[in-house]
């Protein structure tokens, strides 16, 4: 009895180790391999001539990830100045002035709009925000757009990264002490000027991060965006245009890929790039939260 | 002054309420417009048949194919990651929970993990896939979903761990069980609400995935038997039949968009409702 307990004891105890190094071991093996896989293209160019030049014509030989990744830059900017707003005000609402069914209601609320799959809101992005780019928004600014653009991107992004974005922030905020708060308010602060100094001063590094997140999701939300993105390689300041965000380009060419030389292992190479930029931003902000939770 | 700071304050209230009341308003327009457009091509055919021939230009049949995929994939993956992620999330907080600054360390890692888009799953799952020279099927779908899944799996059931109370963890082991019978018996059966919450939504994260199957699982009509057979799953479905110029097509497309939406939907709803019943049974 005493030896099978022993024994189980090491075999389960060996299994849980080996399940969590998997998993902790997971982004380097999964760095190592689409390294692997680009390495040719990498060995071939240079990796700034990749990354910065805007040529591409895979046909060619011509790999410039430029113009995706200014794609991706614009749209994960704009989803980013549309979630911005919103979220810092309804987690303020949430956490200082909301009424505890208000809390009940929105919790469900935001659980299903974070768990909504993304070709649900690309499929509303064509259905809803795709038409009123092209009928409302951009005859309003007087020009023209299929409606494909990157404002629609950027839009459909928004929506999608807010539940996520909204909860980090609901988390910062309320780890606000509740001393600071009566201290503020018996000083004869009103409710807002308490938001402002105390809530919204004390967390800065908080929200920055909770921001910094929501930014390196949107980054590398693939689907929804390419659904209503346009997927045309170039790069334009205008937002009725429409651009080519570096997952898309992954998603939509693997069909092609092994057709002509090279191309797969461009692809691994954006896929690569994508990992890396945003493990960066994962890996810095997240830092920044959990050094702030521990104080 | 003080008049100003009044509504200043009145402002800022109405509009951060505004803004709150919106998110409310978005979800239930999101998925207003999901169900009137699709409402008149949803009958039952979609959801019990597989396509048949001439189903892309609009000819009979279903989605039936495309649900049972996804189900499958889902299922499949959210076993690998019990399988990797239970035993993870235990182990950070039995074994390690003396070391406070590991476990820390671990779940920073974790999160960061989590963040990693499903699109560079995908395109690792395909890199996979060629180094041991399969195909596109089912089982490629579901291990590439289950490395997705993992992180969310472990995180969320840790979460709930992380808040038994030390004491429970002390008894056991007073009482003279090993370490891992303390995670399996006595920490395994207090997490448990957390533990289904944790499978709910790997389950529904797993079904609704679409950039990380696009490579891996392939695209088929019939609904697979194998585990070396290609897999539709219901969100490529409906990405390809949106592709259509044909306008039947298309309303199939959105008709696939309200199961789709409906089973997320049962899915979060069931999360949630269970991790608040079985928390109320549990030591607080």
């Amino acid at each position: 009895m005493q030896i099978r307990r022993f024994f189980f004891d090491k075999i389960t105890g060996f299994w849980m180790v080996a399940a969590l190094v998997t998993i902790l071991l997971l982004p380097v093996i999964i760095g190592i391999g689409l390294y692997m896989k680009a390495s040719p293209i990498v060995s071939q160019q240079l990796f700034f001539h990749l990354i910065f030049s805007s040529k591409w014509a895979p046909s060619l030989g011509e790999f410039g990830f430029w113009p995706f990744i200014a794609g991706s830059l614009y749209v994960t900017f704009l989803s980013f100045l549309f979630t911005a707003p919103v979220c810092l005000l309804s987690a303020i609402y949430l956490t200082q002035f909301s009424t505890k069914q208000l809390i009940r209601v929105m919790h469900p609320v935001i659980d299903v709009l974070a768990g909504l799959p993304s070709v649900i809101y690309g499929v509303w992005g064509i259905l809803v925000i795709v038409p009123f780019v092209s009928r409302i928004m951009a005859p309003f600014f007087n020009t023209t757009s299929s409606g494909y653009s990157i404002l629609a991107g950027g839009i459909v992004l928004a929506v999608m990264c807010i539940p996520y974005t909204l909860n980090m922030l609901i988390e910062v905020f309320n780890t606000v002490p509740k001393g600071l708060r009566e201290a503020s308010l018996s000083l004869g602060a009103t409710f807002w000027e308490l938001v402002k100094h105390v809530v919204i001063r004390g967390n800065y590094p908080g929200i920055i991060s909770a921001y910094g997140l929501g930014i390196a999701k949107a980054f590398g939300e693939t689907i929804a965006v390419m659904m209503v993105v346009g997927n045309v390689v170039k790069i334009s300041g205008n937002p009725f245009d429409a651009a080519y965000p570096l997952p898309a380009l992954i998603a939509n060419n693997y069909g092609e890929m092994l057709s002509i030389p090279m191309y797969d292992s461009a692809l691994m190479f954006a896929a690569f790039l994508l990992l890396i930029i945003i493990l960066i931003i994962n890996l810095f902000f997240r830092y920044l939260i959990h050094k702030t939770k521990r104080q | 002054m003080r008049r100003i700071k009044i509504l200043e304050e009145k402002f800022f209230v109405i509009l951060s309420a505004f803004m709150t009341y919106s998110l409310i308003a978005v979800l239930g327009f999101i998925i207003l417009v999901i169900f009137v457009k699709g409402y008149s091509a949803l009958d039952w055919d979609m959801v019990l048949k597989t396509p048949k021939g001439g189903y892309y230009y609009g000819g009979e049949g279903g989605v039936l194919n495309a649900i049972v995929g996804s189900v499958y994939i889902a299922f499949g993956a959210t076993l690998i990651a019990i399988f990797i992620g239970m035993p993870a999330a235990l182990y950070i907080n039995v074994q390690l929970v003396r070391y406070k600054r590991t476990q820390n360390t671990i779940r920073y890692f974790l999160d960061a993990l989590w963040g990693i888009p499903s699109i560079v799953y995908g395109a690792f799952g395909f890199a996979l896939m060629l180094f041991f020279g399969m195909n596109a099927s089912l089982l490629a779908g579901i291990i590439t979903v289950a490395l997705l899944i993992s992180p969310i799996m472990v995180r969320t059931f840790d979460e709930v761990l992380s808040t038994i109370p030390k004491g429970l963890h002390e008894a056991s082991l007073a009482l003279g069980s090993t370490r891992t019978e303390t995670a399996f018996k006595v920490m395994f059966k207090q997490g448990f609400p957390g533990f289904i919450t944790a499978v709910l939504l790997s389950f529904g994260r797993g079904i609704g995935d679409a950039a990380s199957v696009l490579f891996t699982a392939g695209y088929t009509d019939r609904v697979p038997t194998n585990l070396d057979e290609p897999a539709a799953t219901l969100p490529l479905a409906i990405f390809f039949q949106l592709g259509s110029p044909i306008p039947e097509v298309r309303d199939r497309a959105f008709a696939s968009s309200i199961i789709l939406t409906v089973i997320i939907l049962i899915i979060s709803l069931t999360a949630r409702y269970l991790s608040k019943r079985y928390s109320k049974t549990n030591l607080k």
